[in-house]
């Protein structure tokens, strides 16, 4: 897995963007990149070459998966890889961000393995 | 209200609490709440709408919910600031989210919004419906917690 890409982490809540770089820091990402939602991701990815991107689904202005919708409607980001972490689970969620082009999906509450885990998936 | 309800809400806040901040946590007697003041210094509050309309709150002592942020973020947290009301929320949200996907398992459907936080001794916590509010007080080794479930 090369660490050395650059990630954006967008989630309006610190807690969890702060947890996330925790995590990825101790996997040996480096480059990391915060957002508070969707829009603000959105500003983000348009100024600069993100090479993943770990989404929150719940979020004020523009949610989780209006962003992937928006993300995989873009050329420069269509195939970039996007993992959506969070609370929401319901079977309706999962259809819906499969269906809008998702890499994969976590499920709050998680550990440490399985953010290792699924970006050893996604990033192979 | 369905009592059904409730038990998704104390699964998902062990598991949750076990999870994301390595606390062993045991669930109490659950009782009828009379009034409107929180238990704990700091408190989450959402609401959910679905088959049934209500509310979730979590309450933390001071002391408890320190020690919960600090073992989520790996450093020590000495005081009730942003940063903890934060950690609050999402938790509150986290909780919502588990025990809305067991409560899908039952066939109840429930979508929720974004939680808010208050903090302060004595505060008030206001639910939406006029149901009976069923409170669950949590231990662990650094403080109590309390969960409030509200459904009309």
């Amino acid at each position: 897995m090369d660490t050395s890409i650059k990630v954006l982490i967008v989630d309006d809540f610190a807690t969890m963007r702060r947890i996330l770089k925790n995590i990825l820091k101790q996997i040996g990402f480096k480059n990391l990149v915060e957002a508070d939602d969707g829009t603000t991701a959105w500003e983000v990815l348009e100024g600069q070459k993100i090479d993943l991107i770990i989404s929150d689904w719940n979020m004020p202005k523009m949610t989780g998966l209006e962003l992937l919708k928006k993300v995989r409607a873009s050329d420069s980001y269509k195939t970039t890889p996007f993992l959506m972490v969070t609370a929401e689970a319901q079977k309706q969620n999962v259809i819906e961000a499969v269906q809008a082009g998702v890499s994969n999906y976590v499920v709050k509450p998680f550990t440490a393995e399985a953010i290792s885990d699924k970006l050893e998936k996604i990033l192979k | 209200m369905d009592v059904r309800l409730v038990n998704p809400f104390i699964n998902a806040t062990i598991n949750v609490l076990e999870t994301m901040a390595f606390v062993n946590v045991n669930a109490g007697k659950p009782y009828v709440k009379r009034d409107n003041v929180a238990v704990g210094d700091v408190s989450g509050v959402l609401g959910l709408t679905g088959v049934a309309n209500g509310t979730i709150a979590v309450t933390f002592e001071e002391k408890c919910i320190l020690t919960i942020v600090s073992n989520m973020f790996g450093e020590t947290m000495s005081e009730l600031n942003n940063e903890i009301a934060d950690a609050v929320g999402e938790l509150t949200n986290m909780i919502s989210g588990q025990a809305r996907r067991e409560l899908e398992e039952m066939g109840k459907v429930f979508k929720a919004a974004i939680p808010s936080v208050i903090t302060g001794r004595n505060h008030s916590i206001i639910h939406y419906s006029n149901g009976p509010k069923i409170a669950i007080p949590f231990n662990t080794d650094n403080g109590e917690f309390t969960i409030e479930v509200c459904f009309e």
